[in-house]
């Protein structure tokens, strides 16, 4: 690693303020962030450790929509259930101990192709509040490593509304226990959605022709026939565009039939 | 430099720090304390695993600064004063759980967080849990049976020797 | 009788509470005053031309002690090959020079061009960086089918890209082709043995000292071998006099064989230590591991089984090639060759077998033993290609297996692949496999599966093979360069309590336990009176080392040899004691007495009496307790064993998992069967890894793709099921004194084809036509064969 320095700020303020230096660069988990400082593929000088801010701390449930801190960690989003299948999601991230550090503003921050936290928050229409906004998931998720956040803007809080049915489906990638594919579908109010992570070069997206055919006809033979173009999916040693494409299919529907 | 402290497996202790110092090598290098191991660099491997606030993290994916007063718990620190090994550790000397011992700390404090949370795991939850420690020796097997032993479990039923 | 267990005893290991409690001495744990780092710079091209090295602004970065280039090692030795292989014409094979740090070629990505020392690791990766070189690209060889016709030679001053073309047994062709050409049936297969990365979790690490006092030095480094080690540095690479140089294993985390070989690093650390004055120690990380550990298998095979109207094999013809990488590793030669072609006759009655390798250069990292070594790749080819045999004439796959198999009253059976098998039962090794896998009750497991929409299939495989290597006089024959035999002292201290110096390395085989067990058998004493000391030049006899199940079997027989000695000599000074004649004198559970009569002294005081030799016959025995014994085998041991699985495939996905492995190993006698059984366990698990995850990938470019954990798929507790071993069908070997046949390698050995042979079968009986999927069976492979078949 090349050096830096670590600020540790107690609240969101101090925080926005340390990252207004523009090689500073936003500490979660550090999970990813970590890995990628040791190959010494990134050199901020100063690293600012958002996990000691206590208004990014704590998970509130509230008329149906859940309010997940940035800095809560996937165990705690586990362990919190009001949210079965994100619960579900969360503790099936990484490992045990990636998740006891890991956190849902990290990860969705990163807004890494094969991750999970992208696809539950573009299924479930969450929306992204930082220090300065608030951002749908639809305007959310740019591409590739990619998102709508501004330089040194952070992300304080993720509010899910709490759909009537969802689940999600991984497919792991099984070195590194990201998603092969992982499918996320939610049935909401304004219909079904469904989004896929794991399979793009552009990273997580929405399926609306599955979308579509759910709405209308909730079971997972209403997807008999439909399928994704293995044109822009990742190939990779692990599996062809074509596999990831015939697995977005597969997961979609066991996805549906386990929704709850 | 930065001054940390913190507590060792009940011991007050403090040194200087960059930023980039990794618990792991603070543990290691600063503390002297070797019985965690570095094997990967991608947080895979899980030799490296330790308890700060009770709970299992990767101290080569944590910086020292972030540990600064924090409760750390390492593979140094689970026998007893007199050497007395403990539930989970004879139970991976009992069921043969280990082989080259390179693994074995970053194992033996995963199962401590399990049982804390899962004080009855399954064979499966088990494996589910390990997901984040590789051993190259045993095929796993050996280290289940020691887990679900160190937990009450009886576990005659698994292949015996 | 031992108080806690001789032979045959489950002894709890001794060694495990160090480990347990976080108290081993691996490498990297020690840190010695003065210590700097080294790290090395490494080519990021898989080919290429080094035309320029600019080190200056390097050396000056602060911390900076020295860097060193390829230019700095031009007037010392290079690694050598250990095993000559003559091509079938006669011609030797082909020794490009591997030299410590590359010079005017980088020819693997990971090939080191440089390193620097520096006070600390981030000083030294800093000024790594500041080194600025010129490698010119050349396009990569990778593909050894093309590497064979292409005129782009890893090595230009060889002139081809092929070591060797060898034949075995040359004289056995043209009846093996003839037998071919009128059998009934020939079944042919082509496949892959996939490429592995031997990944022991501790990574390599060596740490050097020099002491300017006296000349020495002392490498502690992760060897599996110091002894060898040693001899490699001073007799071909550094030329330091073997008594000026101390090499010391201490704990090592794992090897697997890659920690056979000696590699560039142990010699810059020496070399750096020396030019600095100061200890030098170097840690590899797992992305380096990846790029420069010595890799294992990678054989590209088609193999012909011809078949009678019976179904008696009539001939095995084999053509491989296999992959050496960039430059020959220490055994690079002897495992495609004489570990591997020597084995094509299997189990089986087979009278002609002809093999023929062709070994590769190309631009990838190094390729030699790796569990098993040889022996996998032989067991794979013959027992893929015999599954195939069995569906295509319509036999039971156990059935073709036990018409072929040798029978008990057949030993000792001369293979057709020159080898002489001592002992074995295959049929009973069959028929016990049957019992404890409840192989009747296949069937109705199957239906279970598919009611729950799971293809299940059933695979079985008989192996055979070839290990405690071995006699020095056969491989010297062969073409071994060096010899494999081992050596023990045996030390009696003078208050009673031993210690056993070994050749052999213990990096998780519990030889700290399994020795003591023998000795402690032998003498009747405490087993906990016996430590064993193992891994430091400067304590041990030369031995040659833990690899190829050849502990035990050869220095374990060294063990036995040793303790024999001892006891002579305590019996004669026993005798002495009481006044006896040593014919007289026998030795029961630790007390020494004269036959037919109450006198008798202690173990412990013919101890005590050897080192305080008051009143003692000189002139017919020497004071003292303590002695040594080199052993040299007869032959291999032949380890043998008939493994069957249960897979379930989701149709879907293409995902296998394995429901049920079953084990039954003939390993002879068995010391410790706790520590047997956890041996065969690490081998399934790896030949599971194998079969189903591993996958080892270089692209057209020679990057290796899969150079971390995030890509490379190593085996998890979850990828995995419990295990059913079971060694009770044991025939002693019948040429060493312990009559143990070594069990290191069987699970490794054993297990690929078996689970292969299962998702075939799973697939067959979802109506899909597949005759063969390549190793690994990913989710991805198995789809893609639905797909098309």
């Amino acid at each position: 690693m090349y050096a830096f320095d670590i600020e540790r700020p107690a609240t969101v303020a101090e925080a926005a303020a340390a990252l207004g230096n523009e090689d500073a660069q936003a500490l979660g988990g550090g999970q990813t962030l970590i890995p990628t400082l040791k190959q010494r593929l990134a050199s901020p000088e100063k690293l600012v450790s958002l996990t000691g801010v206590a208004e990014m701390q704590g998970i509130t449930s509230n008329g149906g929509t859940l309010t997940i801190g940035g800095a809560v960690t996937h165990a705690d989003v586990a362990g919190d259930g009001s949210y079965k299948a994100l619960s579900e999601l969360a503790s099936n991230i990484g490992d045990p101990a990636v998740r006891n550090r890991g956190t849902i503003g990290g990860s969705l921050a990163n807004n890494d192709p094969s991750a999970c936290y992208p696809a539950a928050a573009l299924a479930s229409g969450a929306t992204i509040v930082t220090n300065t906004r608030e951002i749908a998931a639809d305007d959310y998720f740019v591409g590739l490593f990619e998102t709508a956040l501004d330089e040194g803007e952070i992300i304080t809080a993720v509010k899910f509304p709490i759909p009537q049915k969802a689940n999600y489906q991984k497919f792991l990638q099984p070195a590194s226990r990201f998603a092969l594919v992982g499918v996320f579908v939610a049935v909401t109010a304004d219909g079904v959605r469904v989004a896929v992570t794991g399979a793009s070069n552009e990273g997580v997206h929405r399926w609306t022709a599955a979308e579509d055919a759910l709405s209308a006809n909730f079971s997972a033979d209403a997807l008999d026939g439909l399928s994704v173009s293995a044109d822009d999916l990742i190939a990779d040693l692990h599996g062809s565009a074509e596999y990831r494409a015939h697995l977005v299919a597969v997961m979609t529907k066991r996805a549906v039939a386990a929704a709850s | 430099m930065t001054k940390v402290s913190m507590t060792i497996n009940g011991k007050q202790v403090s040194g200087d720090v960059e930023g980039r110092t990794l618990l792991a090598s603070f543990l290691r290098e600063d503390q002297r304390l070797t019985g965690t191991h570095i094997g990967c660099d991608t947080s895979q491997c899980g030799a490296c695993v330790v308890h700060v606030d009770g709970k299992a993290v990767k101290s080569c994916t944590m910086f020292a600064i972030e540990a600064d007063g924090a409760q750390v718990a390492t593979i140094e620190g689970q026998a007893a004063e007199d050497g007395t090994l403990n539930a989970i550790q004879a139970a991976f000397q009992e069921h043969h759980g280990l082989q080259c011992g390179f693994c074995t700390p970053g194992m033996v404090m995963s199962a401590a967080a399990l049982l804390k949370e899962n004080p009855k795991p399954s064979a499966s939850e088990v494996r589910e849990y390990l997901e984040g420690n590789i051993c190259r020796c045993t095929g796993y097997h050996n280290i289940v049976k020691s887990i679900m032993a160190a937990s009450g479990q009886d576990v005659s039923a698994i292949a015996a020797e | 009788m031992p108080k806690d267990g001789g032979i045959g005893a489950p002894t709890r290991r001794r060694e495990d509470v160090r480990f347990l409690t976080g108290t081993g001495q691996y490498s990297d744990d020690m840190n010695v005053y003065g210590q700097t780092v080294a790290v090395f710079a490494r080519s990021t091209v898989a080919n290429g031309v080094i035309k320029s090295i600019d080190t200056s602004a390097a050396a000056a970065m602060p911390g900076v002690l020295a860097v060193f280039t390829g230019e700095d090692f031009v007037d010392v030795g290079g690694n050598p090959a250990g095993w000559l292989i003559n091509s079938r014409d006669g011609e030797p094979m082909k020794e490009p020079k591997r030299p410590v740090l590359a010079h005017g070629k980088v020819r693997h990505v990971g090939d080191a061009y440089a390193a620097v020392i520096a006070e600390t690791t981030e000083q030294a990766k800093d000024a790594v960086e500041a080194i600025e070189v010129d490698i010119e690209e050349l396009p990569a060889v990778v593909n050894m089918k093309d590497a064979l016709s292409s005129t782009n030679y890893v090595h230009d001053e060889i002139g081809t890209n092929q070591c060797f073309d060898w034949g075995w047994i040359e004289d056995n062709r043209a009846a093996t082709d003839a037998a071919i050409k009128g059998a009934h049936h020939v079944t042919t297969l082509e496949l892959v043995n996939n490429r592995l990365v031997p990944n022991a979790m501790e990574p390599r690490c060596s740490m050097a000292q020099y002491n300017r006092a006296n000349d020495e030095y002392t490498l502690h480094t992760t060897s599996q071998n110091p002894h060898l080690t040693r001899l490699l540095i001073s007799a071909f690479v550094l030329g330091i006099p073997e008594n000026k140089l101390t090499v010391i294993a201490p704990d090592v985390g794992g090897g697997f064989g890659s920690k056979i070989y000696h590699y560039g690093e142990e010699a810059l650390v020496l070399a750096a230590a020396k030019k600095i004055g100061r200890p030098v120690k170097w840690t590899s990380d797992r992305t380096e591991a990846f790029l420069t550990d010595a890799h294992g298998r990678d054989h590209v095979t088609t193999i012909e089984l011809a078949l009678d109207a019976e179904g008696k094999f009539l001939a095995f013809r084999t053509e491989t090639m296999a992959n050496v990488g960039a430059y020959l590793s220490n055994f690079s030669t002897a495992t495609p060759t004489f570990l591997h072609g020597t084995l094509m006759a299997g189990n089986y009655t087979v009278p002609n077998v002809y093999v023929n390798v062709k070994a590769v250069f190309t631009n990838t990292a190094p390729v030699d033993a790796y569990r098993g070594a040889g022996r996998p790749e032989a067991t794979f080819s013959l027992e893929r290609v015999i599954d195939k045999a069995a569906r295509e004439i319509g036999m039971d796959p156990i059935e073709l297996r036990r018409k072929n198999f040798i029978k008990p009253d057949q030993y000792p059976f001369a293979s057709a692949a020159g080898l002489e098998y001592d002992s074995g039962n295959y049929d009973a090794l069959m028929d016990q496999m049957e019992k404890v896998a409840d192989v009747a009750g296949f069937e109705a497991r199957r239906k279970a599966s598919e009611k729950n929409g799971k293809l299940r299939g059933f695979g079985v495989n008989a192996y055979i093979e070839a290990c405690g290597i071995a006699p020095s006089n056969l491989v010297g024959v062969l073409g071994s360069r060096v010899g494999l035999y081992d050596a023990a002292t045996v030390r009696v201290n003078a208050t009673g309590n031993l210690s056993v110096m070994v050749g052999a390395h213990s990096h998780g085989q519990g030889h700290e336990t399994a020795f003591p067990q023998v000795v402690a058998e032998m003498l009747g004493i405490d087993p906990q009176s016996i430590d064993i000391v193992h891994g430091d030049t400067s304590k041990i006899p030369f031995g040659m080392g833990t690899y190829g199940s050849r502990s035990l079997a050869v220095c374990g027989s060294a063990v036995v040899r040793a303790t024999e000695k001892i006891i002579n000599k305590a019996k004669k000074i026993a005798a002495h004691m009481l006044e006896a004649s040593d014919g007289d004198i026998e030795l029961t559970d630790g007390v020494f007495s004269v036959a037919g009569t109450d006198k008798s002294v202690t173990f412990g005081e013919v101890a005590l009496k050897a080192y305080i030799p008051h009143e003692f016959p000189l002139e017919d025995i020497e004071p003292g307790l303590e002695e040594t014994a080199f052993y040299d085998p007869a032959n291999f041991t032949y380890p043998s064993g008939a493994y069957c699985c249960e897979v379930e495939v989701d149709p879907d996905t293409g995902k296998v998992s394995v429901e049920r492995m079953t084990a039954v190993d003939d390993f002879g006698n068995v010391i410790n069967p706790m520590i047997v059984t956890g041996q065969v366990h690490g081998g399934l698990g790896q030949g599971i890894g194998q079969a189903l995850l591993e996958n080892t990938t270089y692209d057209e470019n020679g990057q290796l793709l899969s150079a971390s954990y995030m890509d490379y798929v190593m085996p998890r507790a979850d990828d995995l099921p419990f295990y059913t071993v079971d060694h009770s069908q044991g025939n002693a070997c019948t040429h060493n004194p312990l009559g143990v046949k070594g069990c290191g390698e069987a699970g490794a050995i054993g297990s690929p084809p078996t689970v292969v042979n299962a998702v075939i079968d799973a697939l067959q009986s979802g109506g899909k036509n597949v005759t063969h999927i390549d190793m690994p069976m990913t989710p991805h492979r198995v789809w893609s064969a639905m797909q098309n078949a």
